[in-house]
């Protein structure tokens, strides 16, 4: 059964992989301006233009300029960085662990914090936990963050010199550099994580709490913590997998702001750059890993689901 | 419980006046309107200051805070607060006409999808496709395709936030299609375009008008992220976002550049979350207080 | 009743808060229930007997109840001033409850092995293993087929008889001294019922365990109960044993519920139903909460409320015109 229903998802997630790769294509059809004028470079000749559209295939008809689009993904060639004078997925490679550092710091600042947060406001409903608690979440899902990135650099770098205010090292340099370096950034992306998973914790959790199966455990004489922390939080956990897609995909969106608001040379910064200087290739790329990468993590999160949820792994 | 959410809004006049009976006794809700409605009144009273949000007074340069400057002046001279009001304007009014666009183009599509089945698959694994970018990229890579300005801050964040509206009418769709008055509609030979738009559409009004209050918050968080980032709304028109980024190079020693456009940003979107939590309450009473 | 009762329940009032302030559930109730015992309430819904038995354990949900008066007595405490430690160490253990609904009683995502062992692990100290084996045991003391396999899956494995079959299985796990049943079938189909009421009554006296069981149906109590209790509008209005009862109820509400019994032996004939509706929570009524109803009523039965008075040695009535002509009182 369980087989069947992943095989199921797998096969869903082909014609979104093969759209999200149309779409990255279209983007670049989009862009304004002519690439063959920018690639060519300034002060190009009319000739040397049309060489570099041949070569690129700019020529064609858009039918055949997409079936070499696939043919170049599928061995593997994402094309060459026009400001970086680097091949697209070398770039992305070098600053891939920055991001992946920020986002999965992020991560795991948020899920403790955010999943206790929203279990004890539904727990206390109505009490001035809940209250408290509900209106510091709330504050983190109206604050924008790069906002309050920027305010948290002029009090903890500028001011009190706690922290760098900007720059990465990577972990294998020094662990504690690169922890110092990514806390702050992690934790004011976390802010709007943190306020999100509150509150969708908050009310799967109310949501379990009104079910009869509490009172039977209770009928038990089980304690309050095991009547909450194993009869409750298992079935709330169910529901808060189902967000965890969104939670990382705001993580990423995020992650592409505080980049920039913190000099940290990951992805995010990169596709900026890319865009700002119409680095074709590179914006390209960038944006089909984006799409795989929220294809496989929806996967694994429909993964999860199913291992969580007896009901969805047997019928 | 489900009934009850897909008859709130096509109650008897009596019933829809209790409605917001009933909202107005929500606290989220009043303190969000209250919000809401202030910075709206603000913004559209910014003239009222007297002073263009451009004019450049270098005499007037990084005044702080005071009675003559309540938010003090930038590098330029330029009075913070009547930027802040008029960068509310733009502001807020990127986020209402995002929240509307949005809204009414997912609807649309999300009714066509539960109405016509061969047209779901294929729409679905397109909005699928879309929601595998993160909204901001989306909008980031559609505002640079399209040039730096309000009109494609519009354009790119309505497409980013179309998906979620999609799946949201098309499950409601989904659930009315199937209710029995629907049945004997279809049965007594009511058209398709009958059923969408006499029936399911009203019916998805509420989880989609929670949506759209929610999708006004974000837009306004978005905006400033583009903004700040140098593909949203340019210089010197007036955004909350480009303030900000402005504002930046002198946080230090001019801290008030930036810290009031945050807080308008802050309240705005904090007034619409709640907002928004008002209205899901009331409208949805499944999930009663979350 | 010569002995001290297993569990005394005198003058219990219950209050829940509503968007108009408190409202009483329950007022006043009293009745015994003894060892090994076989109890019913019977009344309609929202006359309180669910909530009598939920103050018997104290599962109302938190902070919309309050006890404003009563005791009831159990081991020689009153569980209603017991601390929360204690009351944890008596439920499960000496008083277990079935409840109504058997789709949502269980927890669906562990599994059946998980929730039986629980009880045991916790009030027996069984190792994990151990109370594993006494679960089986246990399914198939309640007449589930193929235990051992089946103790492993999950709830949504089972259909709604077989779940309450579980319930009972988890209720009666340590052997408590009282086993009290909300509408243990009311939930299910016709002949489950039956198998469900078939099943409990063996496991009694089996066990030797007193069962409080609770119905809407007069027809099910009568099948099950040696004794009754009659609730109407949160008040016990009728105590007696079955046959007593059946043979001259007393108070006119009985009467009405029998009435509405279709009899199985006799004509085919129209049932009868009482007029009128259960006042509604928050509805005050002067004098007896039945007058509005009842067929009967004089002039006191509108300005004061009657008291449960005694007829025989165990026959109780709630009824100021009944009770007076009988001379008793």
């Amino acid at each position: 059964m369980i087989g069947r229903l992943l095989l199921f998802k797998l096969l869903q997630a082909v014609p979104v992989i093969l759209i999200v790769s149309v779409l990255a294509f279209l983007l670049m059809s989009l862009l304004p301006g002519d690439p063959a004028v920018i690639i060519a470079g300034e002060g190009a000749t009319a000739e040397a233009i049309e060489t570099v559209r041949r070569g690129l295939g700019l020529d064609q008809p858009f039918h055949i300029q997409l079936g070499r689009w696939f043919a170049r993904l599928a061995e593997g060639n994402f094309g060459a960085s026009l400001m970086l004078n680097q091949s697209v997925l070398s770039a992305m490679g070098e600053r891939l662990p920055v991001t992946l550092s920020l986002a999965g710091l992020s991560l795991a600042i948020t899920l403790p914090i955010g999943i206790f947060a929203g279990s004890i406001a539904a727990y206390y409903r109505q009490s001035w936990i809940d209250s408290l608690v509900m209106t510091v979440a709330l504050l983190g899902v109206s604050i924008p963050g790069f906002w309050i990135a920027i305010v948290a650099v002029i009090l903890f770098s500028v001011t009190l010199g706690w922290l760098p205010s900007s720059g990465y090292v990577p972990m294998s340099q020094d662990a504690v550099q690169w922890f110092r370096a990514l806390i702050m950034p992690a934790a004011m992306l976390s802010l709007f994580q943190i306020g999100f998973l509150a509150r969708m914790t908050r009310s799967a959790m109310l949501d379990v709490l009104s079910q009869d199966f509490i009172r039977t455990a209770r009928s038990k004489g089980l304690s309050e913590w095991k009547t909450v922390g194993k009869h409750a939080f298992r079935n709330a956990l169910i529901m808060v997998i189902t967000t965890m897609g969104i939670l990382v995909s705001t993580a990423i969106g995020g992650s592409v702001v505080i980049e920039q608001v913190f000099a940290l040379p990951g992805i995010g910064r990169l596709v900026v750059q890319g865009i700002l200087a119409r680095d074709y290739p590179l914006v390209q790329g960038v944006m089909l890993i984006y799409g795989f990468a929220f294809v496989i993590i929806n996967l694994t999160v429909d993964v999860l689901y199913t291992f969580a949820d007896p009901r969805v792994r047997y019928d | 419980m489900t009934d009850v959410v897909i008859a709130a809004p096509i109650l008897a006049p009596r019933k829809r006046f209790q409605l917001i009976r009933r909202l107005l006794a929500h606290r989220s809700f009043r303190i969000g309107i209250v919000l809401v409605t202030v910075l709206a009144i603000a913004a559209i009273l910014a003239p009222l200051t007297g002073i263009e949000p451009s004019a450049m007074r270098v005499r007037f340069r990084f005044r702080p805070p005071s009675p003559e400057f309540l938010m003090g002046s930038d590098n330029f001279g330029r009075d913070i607060l009547t930027r802040v009001l008029y960068g509310a304007r733009v502001s807020l009014w990127i986020g209402l006409v995002v929240a509307l666009l949005s809204g009414i183009v997912g609807a649309v599509i999300g009714v066509f999808a539960a109405q016509f089945r061969a047209f779901d698959a294929p729409v679905m694994r397109l909005m699928d496709a879309m929601m595998s970018f993160p909204a901001i990229l989306l909008a980031l890579g559609i505002t640079a395709a399209l040039g730096p300005r309000m009109e494609s801050v519009i354009i790119a964040l309505s497409v980013a936030y179309v998906p979620a509206g999609v799946r949201i009418v098309r499950a409601s769709a989904l659930v009315v299609r199937e209710l029995d008055y629907v049945q004997a509609a279809r049965i007594a030979g009511a058209s398709n375009a009958r059923i969408m738009f006499h029936h399911i559409l009203p019916n998805s009004f509420g989880p989609l008008l929670v949506h759209m209050t929610f999708v006004f918050a974000y837009s306004i968080l978005a905006e400033a992220a583009l903004s700040f980032l140098g593909v949203g709304v340019q210089p010197p028109t007036p955004s909350w976002g480009n303030i900000i980024a402005e504002g930046r190079d002198f946080a230090t020693e001019a801290w008030w550049i930036m810290v009031f456009p945050g807080i308008g940003i802050s309240l705005a979107a904090l007034g619409l979350n709640l907002l928004g939590d008002g209205l899901r309450d009331v409208l949805d009473p499944r999930l009663k207080g979350a | 009743m010569a002995s001290e009762p297993l569990v005394s329940i005198e003058n219990l009032t219950v209050q829940f808060r509503t968007d108009r302030g408190w409202a009483t559930a329950t007022e006043s109730v009293s009745f015994d229930i003894g060892d090994g015992d076989c109890l019913g309430v019977v009344g309609e819904s929202g006359s309180g007997k669910s909530v009598t038995a939920l103050s018997i354990l104290r599962l109302h949900a938190r902070g919309t109840s309050r006890f404003n008066s009563g005791t009831i007595r159990y081991d020689g405490r009153d569980l209603l001033r017991a601390s929360e430690r204690d009351m944890r160490a008596i439920r499960g253990r000496d008083i277990a409850m079935v409840f109504q609904d058997p789709m949502s009683s269980l927890n669906p995502v562990l599994t059946i092995c998980d929730q039986i062992s629980e009880t045991l692990m916790l009030h027996r100290g069984l190792s994990r293993i151990e109370a594993r084996k006494r679960a089986i045991e246990l399914l198939d003391l309640v007449r589930i087929a193929d235990a051992a396999r089946r103790v492993d899956e999950y709830p949504h494995r089972f259909s709604g008889g077989m779940r309450q079959r579980v319930m009972i299985a988890i209720a009666i796990a340590c052997r408590p001294r009282l086993l009290i049943a909300d509408e243990p079938t009311t939930a299910l189909d016709v002949t489950i019922q039956a198998q469900i009421l078939e099943l409990l009554r063996d496991l009694r006296t089996e066990l030797n365990m007193a069962v409080m069981l609770i119905s809407h149906d007069l027809g099910v109590i009568a099948e099950f109960a040696r004794r009754v209790v009659v609730m109407y509008a949160g008040r016990v209005v009728e105590d007696a044993p079955v046959d007593v009862l059946f043979r001259k109820a007393m108070h006119p509400y009985t009467e009405g519920l029998m009435a509405s019994m279709p009899a199985l032996d006799g004509p085919v004939r129209r049932l009868y139903s009482i007029p009128g509706r259960i006042p509604d929570i928050n509805e005050q009524v002067a004098g007896c909460r039945f007058s509005p109803r009842c067929g009967h009523a004089e002039a006191v039965c509108l300005t004061a409320m009657p008291d449960l008075v005694p007829v025989s040695p165990d026959h109780r009535v709630r009824c100021a015109p009944r009770t007076r002509t009988t001379g008793a009182g």
